[in-house]
């Protein structure tokens, strides 16, 4: 059993007791447990269960390369699935329970799936769900989704706050262990302006569990000081529980810091998400060891060596009574001596070695452990828990020489440097024979804007296994970046550190050596996802070549670890069974982040009303408090339709739509593009930019206009005002006018940068009112200022002067077909003229209106709609627009684009109008069927519905479409398909509906 | 994440705040030109490994257009310059060529 012992645990404070539940259990911990040591202190070994095979699974490791720990972690809104134990801070009132089983734990039902492992290799899904195609829906798919995933999804929305934080330094060291704090050291010495990130709550990394004697002291107290020297300094920035999760282009890092994950609810953000900018990066990222390969290494109790270490010596807490360690290194017996003095029995180190000597064996030998060389485990028994071991030799097929009893293994397989933010952003790798891992190649670092390395490795991390050359690197990359960042270089020595020698470890990745198939499949590499062994070599023997196609055949490394465990091994594997060299099949590629990090965290203050800041015209206060519906228009709200007492929004655009026509509507039109270009050349550009002539529109004077890109197609609308001799107005589409402004600069910069033309947005200086019905006049003439006859303005002209006082610019233009002034205010006036409008129209029977009843009165009116009528794909010509296209300029954007000769070619789908024989309104969207049906079986199309209302004012549905040589099928009546599969009949008609001779907005 | 200098208000911009424009220095073909001509014009663009000349706006920034050289494989940024020139400036050539001395040169694909 797994327990808490009295007389070791340096990290964890036994006068502060932390309860916690597991799946309902009450349980108990100290201050300074992660939750996987409080659950070994509480004997509770198995956590989970696999993936695939709903195998029983312990904890195997101590940090975030944890794959079988997870649990839901929380309740209700702070409930989050897959949270890692070995990672997660122990804090009083946590709450946990146990992932991917049914019914429980203890007896689960998916285990058959363990039974039958022999019938789901690598690849079973591949092979297995591929015919027939109606077995997906109903067979397939619901296994699939039933097995899929291995937490729950929460339900409840996250009550946390989460924020970003951004910096900019010289110097960012990720890795607080004795080789990061000597870079953050050296660098900060330096002068450079240094970030010292840490994941753990602790600084110092693996030196003092390993016991480590750094400048004549013992490591805990060099790390003390060294901390205390760092926080010292004013250029030093120190982090704790914060991961530098990913490293990108040009010295931009990322910071993961989890500032409240362990005191839930006190009102802090939970995540910090940092956005860093360095000059320099090191990478002080220690290292992960690795397992081992021999049948049953993934029975709960056997771990990690280093993790048995780091919970002994750090929690206090001993995985077993009797923990056999297998080993191909001498690293693995200082878990075998720190077990020994800590009074826990190690009944036989096994060594895959055939010779063992050395400093630490011998120190072994001396405590009187037995050193077994030469030897491997051939199999380990139990269920839910080791039993003992099987011996055997290494270099023999797995004849079991001797049985030794025993409640855990401790396996110590090498260790391989954590090389994922060096390689982020390209920096590339060598394979070290001697140690048998991937390092950084410091030549093939990744370079940032000025073409110079910008990522330096340090310690561990680099390969550099002895205290003093990880202490000696650390100095070394500090300076260096301290330099690199334009500081000088610190002349201190670097600290120096107690030798203890280590003979050669020896490349062992599969144990025996000449284990048979019965071993090989019972030899887990990826915990999480069940691949074995086994798995890898069928690949390889089914051809998979590629280490990244293995990965996505078999899964391994596909889990939450992202193969931190698994991986080396894996392709070890994989290249042995390819008779190819590890560095030839090569790793896959390490991608950000490093361990998960939340989405919250990376949404931080993104999120609600803030998620997108809100446009506000100087109305919509009194639209909203005035039974606005409201409907998102470029990042406006704009309301649909204003309800009255008890109306549907229906009756409500049927009520806006008639009061409108027959008496007096307002619109607020603020968001209405509003672009000024101004200057001598002002009329040149304007006909480049409108396919009209725009250069000949006299002051005074309004003309629609359209826009098009350069191949052609139809961009955007508007009626265009020519202010005075060298300005004139532009009206966009709401929410055109930041692209059409971008869009004019672009011109003016890149291609025309010798005219003399300058243009402002101004959208948002005016507040825009449409005043239209048939008594629009006479609400203004009751304001009084301005003549606004028609004889003194006329349709298609504007006028500047007073109105009701106000300063107003007036244009006579209409998207209603009704007597209709827009009248512009300065924006801070917006909302007083509104008002006066509300108030002197009252008589006049003036009711606001929304967009709907906007959309509907110009579709009654064959009037196109940016976005609807056109798609991207639509030319002016296609909607019968040619009067608006100029014939007599030599040049305008999109003209060379509508001269090809698809473009020319008359037979193309175009606007009419669409009336349903039954009255009934079309369906939006809906397409035009025809006779026949195309290659893929599917019946014909010859147009399809663009804008489609019931009319209030004509009583019927109409529409507008794109039709196949519409203007030439007039009266013809055709039919669209509707999403019920039937069909509804049609009349091809003009798009004008309602007053096709414009006579009631020219009065 | 790049960064690049904006050359109109000299500040060292970070991606978030740049728009990126396409091919730098095309040629715009108009009325009355070949369908070859306009096909290079509107579609046919640059894909190199290595140097590459591009567009840029400071778009959440001064608004300006400029150019930048930049590799497409390192990211390294050999330097930017001004919207308003038909080509890159002789001085960047001649840098860039230092640097890469396999480099065929400016315009050699077309």
């Amino acid at each position: 059993m797994s327990t808490r012992l009295s007389n070791t645990g340096r990290l964890v404070n036994r006068s502060a007791v932390k309860n916690f539940t597991f799946n309902g259990k009450k349980m108990q911990g100290y201050e300074g447990d992660t939750l996987a040591s409080a659950l070994l202190a509480n004997d509770q070994m198995l956590v989970g269960r696999s993936f695939k095979y709903h195998r029983p699974r312990g904890i195997v490791a101590s940090g975030g390369e944890e794959p079988n720990a997870l649990v839901n972690m929380g309740e209700g809104a702070r409930f989050e699935p897959n949270q890692r134990t070995t990672t997660t801070e122990l804090f009083d009132g946590l709450t946990c329970t146990s992932q991917n089983h049914w019914p429980s734990l203890e007896f689960d039902v998916g285990v058959a799936n363990n039974y039958v492992a022999r019938f789901l290799p690598a690849g079973f899904y591949y092979k297995t769900f591929m015919a027939p195609r109606a077995a997906w829906k109903h067979v397939f798919e619901p296994i699939i989704r039933q097995s899929a995933g291995l937490g729950k999804a929460p339900k409840e929305m996250d009550v946390d706050r989460y924020e970003h934080f951004y910096a900019f330094e010289d110097v960012v060291v990720v890795g607080g262990g004795i080789a990061g704090l000597q870079a953050a050291k050296a660098a900060a010495d330096s002068g450079a302006q240094v970030m010292l990130m840490e994941q753990t709550t602790d600084w110092g990394g693996r030196a003092p569990v390993d016991g480590a004697v750094i400048d004549g002291k013992p490591a805990d107290q060099w790390i003390d000081e060294t901390v205390a020297a760092l926080e010292a300094m004013e250029n030093v920035t120190l982090r704790t529980r914060m991961m530098g999760a990913g490293v990108y282009d040009h010295g931009y890092i990322t910071g993961y810091e989890r500032v409240a994950d362990h005191t839930p609810g006190d009102g802090r953000p939970r995540h910090r998400l940092w956005r860093i900018r360095a000059k320099q990066i090191v990478t002080a990222t220690g290292a992960i060891e690795r397992p081992l390969s021999f049948a049953g290494n993934d029975i709960p109790g056997v771990m990690l060596a280093s993790a048995v270490r780091d919970y002994v010596v750090n929690y206090g807490v001993s995985i077993g009574e009797k923990t056999v360690v297998v080993t191909n290194n001498d690293d693995g017996y200082r878990t075998a001596i720190a077990l020994v003095e800590a009074g826990l029995q190690v009944p036989m180190v096994v060594d895959a070695r055939s010779e063992v000597e050395g400093e630490l064996p011998n120190k072994a030998r001396d405590l009187g452990i037995r050193v077994e060389a030469g030897k491997a485990i051939g199999k380990v028994k139990g269920g839910k828990r080791v039993t003992g071991v099987g011996i055997c030799l290494q270099n023999g097929e797995g004849g079991a020489l001797e049985e030794v009893k025993c409640d855990a293994v401790a396996m110590a397989g090498g260790w391989s440097p954590v090389v994922h933010l060096w390689s982020h952003c390209g920096g590339k790798l060598i394979w070290d024979e001697t140690q048998a891992h991937f390092r950084p190649d410091a030549n093939r670092a990744p370079t940032g804007a000025n073409g110079e390395a910008f990522v330096l490795t340090a310690g561990i991390a680099n390969g550099d296994m002895g205290t003093t050359e990880a202490l000696a690197s650390g100095d070394a990359a500090g300076k260096a970046a301290a330099k690199a960042a334009g500081h000088k270089a610190s002349r201190k020595a670097a600290p120096k550190a107690d030798v203890v020698a280590e003979n050669a470890m020896a490349p062992v990745w599969i144990m025996p050596q000449n284990a048979g198939p019965d071993l090989r499949m019972k030899m887990w590499l990826d915990y999480q996802n069940d691949v074995k062994v086994s798995d890898v070599q069928l690949a390889a023997r089914e051809g998979y070549e590629s280490v990244e196609h293995t990965k996505r055949y078999t899964t391994l490394g596909m889990a939450t670890d992202q193969g931190k465990l698994s991986n080396i091994n894996g392709l070890a594997i994989l290249a042995d069974s390819l008779n190819a060299e590890i560095p030839q099949v090569g790793t896959t590629t390490f991608r950000p982040p490093y361990t998960p990090i939340s989405m919250a965290s990376i949404a931080g203050e993104a999120r609600g009303e803030i998620f997108q800041p809100l446009r506000k015209t100087p109305m919509h206060d009194w639209i909203e408090n005035n039974g606005a519906h409201f409907e998102p228009v470029g990042h406006w709200r704009r309301p649909y339709a204003y309800l009255q007492d008890g109306e549907t929004v229906e009756e409500a655009v049927k009520r806006e739509v008639k009061n409108t026509r027959r008496k007096l509507g307002l619109l607020d039109a603020s968001t209405l593009g509003k672009i000024i270009v101004k200057g001598p050349d002002a009329g040149k550009f304007m006909d480049m930019m409108y396919t009209n002539m725009m250069s000949t529109l006299k002051v005074g004077k309004c003309r629609y206009g359209l826009m098009c890109n350069e191949n052609g197609f139809l961009s955007d609308d508007g009626v265009v005002a020519r202010m005075d001799e060298d300005t004139w107005l532009c009206h966009t589409t709401s929410g055109g006018a930041d692209r059409i402004h971008g869009w004019m600069e672009e011109w003016l910069q890149t291609e025309w940068w010798d005219w003399d033309v300058y243009v402002a947005n101004v959208t948002e200086q005016y507040a825009q009112v449409a005043v239209v019905g048939p008594n629009a006049r006479k609400v203004l003439e009751k304001l009084g200022g301005m003549d606004v006859t028609k004889g003194s303005l006329p349709f298609m002209e504007w006028a500047e002067g007073q109105i009701g006082g106000f300063d107003t610019r007036v244009f006579r233009i209409s998207f209603s077909g009704e007597l209709s002034y827009e009248i512009a205010v300065p924006a801070s006036q917006g909302r007083a003229f509104w008002d006066a409008l509300m108030e002197a129209g009252e008589e006049f029977g003036v009711q606001p209106y929304g967009t709907e009843c906007l959309h509907i009165m110009r579709a009654e009116k064959g009037f196109i709609m940016i976005g609807d009528e056109t798609d991207g794909t639509i030319i002016p010509q296609d909607l019968g627009l040619n009067w608006a296209i100029s014939k007599k300029k030599e040049d305008f954007l999109g003209k060379r684009a509508q001269e090809r000769t698809f473009m020319t070619n008359p037979d193309r789908w175009k606007l009419v109008g669409l009336e349903t024989l039954d009255g009934s309104v079309l369906p939006d969207g809906a397409y035009a069927i025809k006779e026949g049906d195309n290659d893929n079986g599917q019946r014909n199309m010859e147009g399809r519905v663009t804008s489609t209302y019931h009319s209030p004012t004509l009583g019927r549905g109409i529409a507008m479409g794109i039709i196949h040589n519409g203007p030439d099928r007039m009266g013809e009546v055709i039919e669209f398909g509707k999403v019920d599969g039937t069909m509804v009949k049609a009349k091809i008609v003009d798009q004008v509906f309602f007053d096709k001779n414009g006579e009631k907005q020219d009065v | 994440m790049l960064i690049l200098e904006c050359p109109y208000c000299g500040v060292a911009a970070e991606e978030t705040e740049l728009a990126a424009g396409g091919e730098a220095h095309l040629t715009r073909f108009g009325p009355g030109s070949s369908d070859d001509d306009f096909e290079t014009y509107m579609f046919m663009r640059e894909n190199p490994k290595g140097v590459n000349f591009e567009r840029w706006r400071h778009a959440n920034g001064c608004g300006k257009w400029f150019h930048a050289a930049r590799c497409t494989m390192t990211l390294e940024v050999f330097g930017t310059y001004s919207a308003q020139t038909y080509e890159p400036p002789a001085d960047l050539i001649k840098a860039i060529k230092k640097k890469r001395p396999d480099w065929p040169g400016y315009g050699a694909h077309k």
